[in-house]
């Protein structure tokens, strides 16, 4: 009996290797990247946000001046970069992933033998290229609208390249370990969006960073955005600029270790703790 | 605990390609309950085997606990010849999963969602023979966020025999669709089983159990009662017949394991020999099934 089944059988007893975790991770990007453009919502939020806020607080205070030669809309600009790669990443992929974990759309890939791996790479490759878009499109506002001049000297371009990616990084794991540690959609969608706020006014992006008192500085100085902040303002204010910061300096190398520190650290949390469904 | 549970096959067994699950004295609690409770178990390669219980009999747990996305708290488990607890990529490549939830869907077509999930395997069915297996073909085009329940549980099935399963869970699979769609998902898995797909599903409905299953296993309370044939599930129940007549106007019936003996009684009664209104009746499948989960219920009360 049980040989004339084995006999007759036609699926096959050896089957060609599933395809890699980088190809499948190529596919989501894909897919995350649709998702993304059929969603108005997230659309004009990751895009218009952070234009808005320029146009707004540019308006506002547009006449103002910082420090001598500097005006606020320069200062302002390179803080809402700074936030826009935060929400691009951050608060994007921990929202998304706890509403994913919750509908269900996590548990289908974890029968599928999906590798975590694969699924990172979707959500890091989504970000980039949308944070890239959002970014060009708040630096051509603010250079054609409100004639803020943008800097010319490639190593400034190189400075920026590398504090975006490590902001990318840094936010992209992060926003996985979050949505891990959070679980429900709903709080995430709350929580996350209200950290991110607070964190926006800590960190100096409202305001002058020698403004701040000391303490809440040393909060900030804890987290990414901050470094964030303050590596986008060397890239987009003179150097002259930098007596302004706590330390009076642009601090390139400290901000890299923050930041790269915050990327290993999500990276550890996500490996140790990532789940595809809620804990029953 | 191997010392302890009753082994019939030797060092052997860990070899039998006959068997595409085995399941030994299975356990699993959700805090002070206990949902799984002591659950035996084979499916034979190339059969299809329905497990069905009424909810909450730990149906879902147990299918879960062999795709590997639970965690047990007790007994051996075999799937495809691996631990499901321990089951790498190429142990999933050679499952298929139809679980019990749909999601909402969201933005991409059908067509859409298959070809991209097509990428996750290395030889899909193709979109279009999968898009006219389970009915979808006119839906192609459609989101998967504006399906009715019925079509995205189609789309489900679709995606669970994507990759050529070599053995295909299926959580109640038909839960939700109309009665021509259930048709043709029956058809599907016979021609999956004509193809050698082993097939575990887990159904409340009866008549699907009888018309695919190459056997049956009741659970109830987290146990399995009961393992049969569904033409023989309940051989003791339903050994035992009902016989009815009208007698002086009003109708009588008895009971009992020999109908026969009843009838010869009956016949020689009759002045006439003729027996009005007479009939003998055997439990159908319903009648056994509610007997054994009843009587487990009762068991464990």
């Amino acid at each position: 009996m049980t040989a004339a089944r084995t006999a007759t059988r036609t699926v096959p007893a050896t089957r060609p290797a599933p395809p890699s975790a980088a190809a499948i991770g190529l596919a989501r990007i894909g897919l995350e990247l649709r998702l993304f453009a059929r969603d108005p919502g997230q659309v004009v939020f990751s895009f218009a946000y952070p234009v808005i806020m320029l146009a707004i607080f540019g308006s506002v205070f547009g006449d103002e001046v910082v420090l001598p030669g500097i005006g606020f809309r320069e200062y302002f600009l390179a803080g809402i970069a700074a936030t826009g790669v935060m929400l691009t990443s951050f608060q994007a992929v921990g929202t998304a992933v706890a509403e994913e974990r919750e509908r269900g759309d996590l548990a289908r890939l974890q029968t599928l033998g999906t590798p975590a791996l694969s699924y990172a790479i979707g959500k890091a490759g989504q970000v980039v290229v949308t944070t890239a878009v959002q970014l060009a499109l708040l630096l051509t506002v603010a250079a054609t609208a409100f004639d803020v001049a943008l800097p010319t000297d490639p190593g400034r371009w190189v400075t920026f390249a590398w504090v975006v990616l490590l902001g990318i990084l840094a936010g992209t794991v992060l926003g996985l370990a979050v949505a891990t540690v959070i679980g429900s959609a709903r709080s995430a969608g709350t929580g996350i969006p209200a950290f991110a706020v607070v964190l926006q006014f800590i960190s100096g992006v409202f305001f002058i960073g020698s403004d701040l008192p000391d303490w809440m500085d040393r909060v900030a100085a804890a987290f990414p955005l901050k470094w964030l902040v303050q590596g986008m303002r060397s890239v987009f204010l003179p150097d002259s600029a930098a007596v302004a910061e706590q330390a009076g300096s642009w601090e390139h190398g400290r901000t890299a270790l923050v930041l790269a520190a915050w990327v290993i650290i999500g990276t550890v949390v996500c490996a140790r703790t990532f789940r595809w469904r809620r804990a029953a | 605990m191997t010392a302890t549970s009753p082994a019939p096959a030797p060092a052997a067994a860990a070899f039998d390609d006959g068997a595409a699950v085995r399941v030994r004295g299975l356990v699993k609690r959700y805090g002070d309950r206990t949902v799984v409770d002591g659950v035996d178990l084979d499916v034979r390669r190339g059969e299809v085997f329905a497990l069905l219980g009424p909810n909450g009999a730990g149906k879902t747990t147990t299918v879960e606990v062999l795709e590997g996305v639970r965690r047990r708290d007790g007994g051996d488990v075999t799937v495809l010849g691996e631990d499901p607890a321990r089951g790498g990529r190429a142990w999933r490549g050679r499952l298929g999963v139809v679980g019990q939830s749909t999601g909402s869907g969201n933005a991409l077509t059908v067509r859409e969602t298959l070809d991209h999930f097509a990428r996750y395997h290395a030889a899909p069915v193709p979109t279009a023979e999968l898009l006219a297996d389970v009915g979808l073909t006119d839906a192609a085009r459609t989101r998967v966020d504006r399906l009715s329940g019925g079509q995205r549980r189609r789309l489900e099935v679709a995606l669970g025999v994507q990759g050529r399963p070599e053995l295909l869970f299926l959580d109640e699979p038909t839960t939700g669709m109309d009665p021509v769609a259930r048709r043709q998902f029956w058809t599907l898995v016979e021609g999956l089983r004509a193809r050698g797909t082993t097939v575990l599903l887990t159904t409340h409905y009866l008549d699907e159990a009888a018309h695919l299953a190459d056997r049956v296993g009741v659970i109830s309370a987290g146990r399995l009662v009961e393992v049969a044939a569904p033409a023989d599930l309940g051989a003791e129940l339903r050994r035992v017949a009902t016989v009815r007549w009208l007698e002086h106007g009003e109708y009588r019936e008895v009971t009992t394991p020999e109908p026969a003996a009843v009838l010869r009684d009956l016949v020689a009664a009759s002045p006439t020999g003729d027996v009005p209104g007479l009939t003998v009746t055997r439990p159908d499948l319903e009648d056994v099934y509610l007997q054994l989960v009843a009587a487990a219920e009762g068991e464990t009360r």
